[in-house]
C-alpha cells in the first residue's frame, strides 16, 4: 500500500471507481455530442445535456508532458520519489494527469506510448497508472 | 454604463419541499441553461462568468474560457455586485455575454452527509482532490513542470535558455537594495541548483518571502490635481481557460493571448510600444510564455528571444526591473508587486534601476497554474 492521497468518490464518480475494482478504465461519453469527457462531470461542457454515459476505454494513450518529481508534494510519498508525473493524451481525445510506472523516472519522454496499469488504494479499488507500452 | 446593459435571462430552481434533486454543479448546470434558454442563447455566446466562489472552477466544469471573470465575494449581496461589475464590463467592451449563478443546498446535504457544502457556498466536489491529488504532483510548481517539458518537446527549448531569464531578472534585482537577492548568478548556478520538478531547477523557482502591496486609484480628473504622476490604465483584458493544469487545452500557450490582445488593442499599442514589461514571474517558464503570447515574439521563439540578454539592464526589452518574483519577493500571489513596480517606473522613482523616460508599461499578472491571465497597460500623461 503506496502513501498516496486516496481520491474521494462522488455520486458523479462512482460508476469510474466501481470498475476500478476489476481494474477497468471507464469514460464518460455525451450521447448527444458523441464525445468524451474528462474529468467526470454531471452534464456536458459542449451541451450541458445530462445524458451522459460511461464506456470502456482502451487504456492506451501517448505522453502529452512530464515532470520528474524529486520531493514529493505529499511527505507520505517521500519513499517513491523521484517519480514521473505526467499528462497523458488518451487514444479517445481526453487528457488526464496521471503517474507513469515500470521504467525509470527520467526515461519517461513526451510522446513515449503507453498503456494503463493499476495500483491498489485501500478500499478496493484502483488507482490508474501508465506504464511504457509494450511493442 | 448607464443604459449600456440589460438583464436578459433569468431562472431559479426551489420546491415546497425545502429541498432540491441536484446539488453542486449540477444544480448551477441546470439553472444556467434554462436562464440561457430563457434568453435564446447558449453556452457557446458566453464570455463572461460571476461566481461568488470561484468562476475559474464553474468555467472548467462548463468547458468554456470567458475572458471577464468575477469571484467577488461580499456575501448575500454578490450576485448584485456581479451585476454591477458585469454591466460595467460590457458598457466597456470586455465582454458580451456574462452568466451569474448560485446554488446552495443545505438542508438536503445534511441527509447527504456531505459536510455541510451548501453552507460553505462551496458546490460540489473539488476535481482536483479526486482527479490530481493522487499522483503527487507538485503544486504549483508541478504545472509550471509539466508546461516546460512540452515547450522544449514541442519548441526545442533548452534548460539554459529558460536559466537565462533568471539570470537577466537577478541583474536587475542587483541594483534593488530591496531585494531578497542581489548576488549575480549565472547559467551555470542555475543548472547547478537542486532540480525540484523536472526540468525547473530552484533558481527557476520564484521565491517563498513575506511581501504586501496596495494601490490606490481615482478618476483622471481627480489624479490631475495630486501630487504623484498619474499612472493611467489605458488598457485591460483577462482571460481563463482551465483550474486544473489536464484541462489546459495546450501547455505551450496561455490565455495571455486573449487577455493580452484585449489590453494592447484597448490601449491602442503594439509590443514594440511597451518601455516595461512586469510580466509575472512564479517560474522561468512562465515568464518565457507571457513573451510568446504577449507577442513580443513569435511562439516558441521564447528561448532563442531571451539569450542576448535583452530582458535585464541595458537590455532592449526591460522586464521585471524590481527584480520580479524570482529575486526580488514572492509571498504567493505576486501580481500586486507587478503593478506597483510599473507605476514606480512610469513615475521615475526607481534610482539605480530606473529606465530611461518609460511611458508605457504592462503588468501582466499569471493566476493559479497558467489558468488566469490579466494584462493591464499602464502609461504616463504622455502615452494618452
Amino acid at each position: 500500500m503506496s502513501g498516496r492521497f486516496e481520491p474521494p468518490v462522488t455520486e458523479t464518480s462512482e460508476p469510474f471507481w466501481d470498475a476500478t475494482r476489476t481494474r477497468q478504465l471507464l469514460l464518460q461519453w455525451c450521447v448527444a455530442c458523441e464525445r468524451p469527457i474528462w474529468f467526470p462531470r454531471e452534464v456536458c461542457p459542449s451541451c450541458l445535456t445530462s445524458a451522459l454515459e460511461w464506456r470502456p476505454a482502451s487504456g492506451r494513450g501517448t505522453v502529452y508532458a512530464v515532470t520528474v518529481e524529486h520531493k514529493p508534494q505529499n511527505p507520505a510519498m517521500a519513499d517513491m520519489a523521484p517519480y514521473a508525473v505526467a499528462l497523458i493524451d488518451l487514444a479517445e481525445g481526453v487528457r488526464m494527469l496521471s503517474s507513469v510506472v515500470g521504467c525509470p523516472p527520467g526515461d519517461v519522454g513526451v510522446d513515449m506510448a503507453v498503456t494503463v496499469t493499476w495500483e491498489a488504494l485501500s478500499d478496493g479499488r484502483h488507482l490508474p497508472l501508465f506504464e511504457p507500452a509494450r511493442a | 454604463m448607464r443604459g449600456r446593459a440589460a438583464i436578459v435571462g433569468v431562472s431559479d430552481a426551489v420546491s415546497p419541499t425545502g429541498e432540491l434533486e441536484l446539488h453542486g454543479r449540477a444544480l448551477e448546470a441546470t439553472v444556467i441553461s434554462e436562464a440561457l434558454a430563457d434568453a435564446g442563447l447558449t453556452l457557446a455566446d458566453v464570455d463572461g462568468v460571476c461566481h461568488s466562489t470561484s468562476s475559474l472552477g464553474l468555467a472548467e466544469y462548463l468547458g468554456i474560457h470567458p475572458r471577464f471573470t468575477d469571484s467577488t465575494n461580499t456575501g448575500g449581496s454578490s450576485y448584485e455586485v456581479h451585476v454591477e461589475h458585469a454591466a460595467a464590463a460590457i458598457a466597456a467592451g470586455l465582454c458580451e455575454v456574462v452568466i451569474g449563478v448560485y446554488a446552495a443546498t443545505p438542508r438536503s446535504d445534511r441527509k447527504r452527509g456531505g459536510g455541510g457544502r451548501g453552507r460553505m457556498m462551496m458546490p460540489g466536489p473539488n476535481p482536483s482532490a479526486e482527479w490530481e491529488m493522487a499522483y503527487g504532483m507538485r503544486m504549483p510548481m508541478g504545472p509550471y513542470a509539466l508546461a516546460a517539458s512540452r515547450h522544449m518537446a514541442v519548441w526545442g527549448t533548452t534548460p539554459e535558455q529558460l536559466a537565462q531569464i533568471a539570470v537577466s531578472t537577478r541583474a536587475w534585482a542587483a541594483l534593488n537594495p530591496r531585494a531578497r537577492y542581489q548576488d549575480p548568478i549565472t547559467i551555470d548556478d542555475v543548472l547547478a541548483s537542486p532540480m525540484q520538478s523536472s526540468p525547473l531547477h530552484l533558481l527557476d523557482s520564484c521565491l517563498v518571502t513575506d511581501g504586501a502591496g496596495a494601490f490606490v486609484m481615482t478618476s483622471a480628473e481627480r489624479a490631475r490635481d495630486l501630487a504623484n504622476k498619474p499612472v493611467y490604465v489605458l488598457g485591460a483584458g483577462t482571460c481563463h481557460d482551465h483550474l486544473m493544469i489536464s484541462q489546459m487545452p495546450d501547455l505551450t500557450t496561455t490565455p495571455g493571448v486573449v487577455s493580452g490582445a484585449g489590453a494592447f488593442r484597448m490601449a491602442g499599442i503594439k509590443p514594440g510600444d511597451v518601455d516595461l514589461l512586469m510580466g509575472y514571474d512564479s517560474f522561468t517558464i512562465t515568464a518565457l510564455l507571457h513573451l510568446e503570447d504577449l507577442g513580443f515574439c513569435a511562439k516558441g521563439d521564447g528561448g532563442p528571444f531571451v539569450m542576448d540578454g535583452k530582458l535585464g539592464p541595458g537590455g532592449s526589452l526591460p522586464m521585471n526591473t524590481n527584480g520580479g518574483g524570482l529575486s526580488y519577493t514572492h509571498p504567493g500571489a505576486y501580481g500586486m508587486f507587478l503593478i506597483v513596480e510599473a507605476a514606480r517606473q512610469l513615475r521615475g522613482e526607481c534610482g539605480a534601476r530606473q529606465l530611461d523616460s518609460p511611458q508605457i508599461a504592462v503588468a501582466h499578472g499569471s493566476g493559479m497554474v497558467l489558468s488566469c491571465m490579466s494584462t493591464l497597460v499602464l502609461g504616463t500623461e504622455a502615452a494618452l
